[in-house]
């Protein structure tokens, strides 16, 4: 297979990154301060991910905004219609079967949505919204770097080069020349991405690298930084099999497209999703907190005390913050509850673990 | 001191062999947040699994160099797995294992040809 490189890649190559393969890029999975390091940098300090990796989109109304919104949610079971001007939410692509197709966030830009989504499925979520937004929008696909500037001094880093990213709230989208600036991102932490041209990422990556608060980190944590937040990892903790409400992900589906609301259903997988809001799923997406220090990864099979099975682990590892092994899975509705003691079977021996509400880290989001 | 291609170090300690893993392999796994050893008085044969280290990033097994009795294991990284990233050569041994003839060490590489390997 043909990786793809990053258009910062001698960047990262220089500052010592191992790189490895990941949807289809080259991509540094750490740098040589290391996994732990890393994870810990970026909760106390600030952290520089590169995620030019992620698909970005512009979706151009060939009418009204309103026309494309109304559009746009019938892919999704959230709220876009409602989205003000400069603010930005998360969303779910979802299948005929209430599956999940990819998670993503949109933001609206005025006169148009700019959409970023994941990797892995660019090409598919591409043919996805051409397929059913063309009449009403034109999908631009963009070859624009992505750079995460994350942690409790990211404000204080950027705001020397983009002194108004200071006033941004959680979730607020803003233009600052070539630079397209969200306050949001992965890790649970305060921060930023940020979208420019390829042409402009090396010197902006190098401006903050050079900050002392600021240092390089890898895919690895990013992972354990997102799973300490409790936030899904699309393939893994949520999929085409997964519904929202099973990955517990309803706080995105607001009242408006719930039945009863002003625009109830009208969206792929309406069957599915809107009985499993009144009934309840079968399963849950549930934290877990393994007793001893034996980390459950992902495929760690579950059961309960008497061994009936119950799910499996979809993402599990070892959470610096925490001190302590965590895991997010899939488990029986019936022992979803925080406190419940369930067993993952790892390497053939039957091990306590404890479901345990998320996040594991609490997020500081500047609201 | 002599080395596996598997990047275990083993060390002579009277009549018994003493195994761990190299700086270059503690690198290479990262941050050892888990270790599980083996249970005292195993009897194991060379390529068994017998301890498993799980790092920040994946779980990796290490094998049994030589067929013999584990005597001992170092509980210390039980508590402390991170001990493996700090002195993989020293304090952070895994387990020592009594076995019939010391001359089995006759087939493994010492430091020059391990270097040479790891080039």
């Amino acid at each position: 297979m043909n990786l793809s490189r990053l258009g910062l890649h001698d960047l990262h190559q220089s500052l010592g990154g191992k790189m490895v393969p990941f949807a289809g890029y080259e991509m540094p999975v750490q740098y040589p301060t290391g996994v732990m390091k890393e994870h810990l940098h970026t909760r106390t300090a600030a952290g520089l991910f590169d995620v030019s990796h992620m698909g970005q989109i512009i979706l151009r109304p060939r009418d009204t905004m309103q026309e494309l919104a109304l559009a746009f949610e019938s892919l999704m079971p959230v709220d876009v219609a409602g989205l003000a001007e400069g603010r930005q939410r998360y969303g779910l692509l979802t299948n005929d079967t209430g599956g999940i197709l990819d998670d993503l966030m949109f933001a609206n830009r005025g006169d148009h949505l700019f959409v970023v989504v994941n990797a892995a499925c660019k090409a598919a979520d591409l043919a996805h919204l051409a397929d059913h937004l063309a009449g009403v929008a034109e999908v631009e696909p963009l070859d624009r770097a992505l750079l995460a500037l994350q942690g409790p001094q990211a404000e204080t880093a950027l705001a020397r080069v983009v002194p108004g990213v200071a006033a941004m709230r959680f979730m607020d989208v803003g233009i600052f020349g070539d630079l397209w600036v969200s306050r949001s991102g992965y890790t649970g932490e305060d921060g930023f991405e940020i979208s420019l041209p390829q042409s402009k990422a090396e010197a902006l990556a190098r401006a903050l690298l050079d900050m002392p608060e600021v240092l390089p980190i890898g895919l690895g944590a990013r992972d354990s930084l997102r799973l300490e937040a409790g936030l899904c990892l699309y393939g893994h903790d949520i999929t085409d099999r997964t519904s929202p409400v099973e990955a517990g992900l309803t706080w995105a589906i607001p009242k408006v497209r719930r039945a009863g609301g002003e625009r109830a259903g009208g969206f792929a997988g309406e069957a599915r999703i809107l009985h499993e809001l009144a009934e309840g799923p079968e399963r849950r997406r549930v934290g877990l907190r393994p007793d001893g220090r034996a980390p459950m990864r992902e495929g760690t099979a579950l059961f309960d005390e008497n061994g009936t099975p119950l799910g499996e682990v979809t993402s599990g590892g070892f959470g610096p913050s925490v001190g302590a092994p965590i895991a997010m899975g899939y488990v029986a509705a019936g022992h979803a509850t925080p406190g419940t003691t369930i067993e993952g079977d790892v390497r053939g021996k039957r091990l306590p673990a404890t479901i345990c509400p998320l996040p594991f880290h609490p997020t500081t989001y500047k609201r | 001191m002599k080395y596996t291609k598997d990047h275990e170090w083993l060390r002579v300690e009277g009549d018994l062999i003493v195994v761990g893993i190299t700086e270059h392999a503690a690198t290479q796994l990262g941050d050892v947040v888990f270790v599980e050893l083996p249970e005292i008085e195993t009897m194991v044969t060379a390529g068994d699994e017998v301890v498993v280290i799980e790092s920040v990033k994946a779980a990796s097994d290490i094998l049994a160099p030589v067929d013999g009795e584990i005597v001992a294991v170092n509980d210390l990284l039980s508590d402390s797995p991170g001990l493996v990233n700090e002195d993989p050569t020293g304090a952070a041994w895994f387990f020592k294992v009594k076995v019939d003839d010391l001359s089995v060490l006759d087939d493994f590489m010492d430091e020059d040809e391990y270097a040479e390997m790891i080039e």
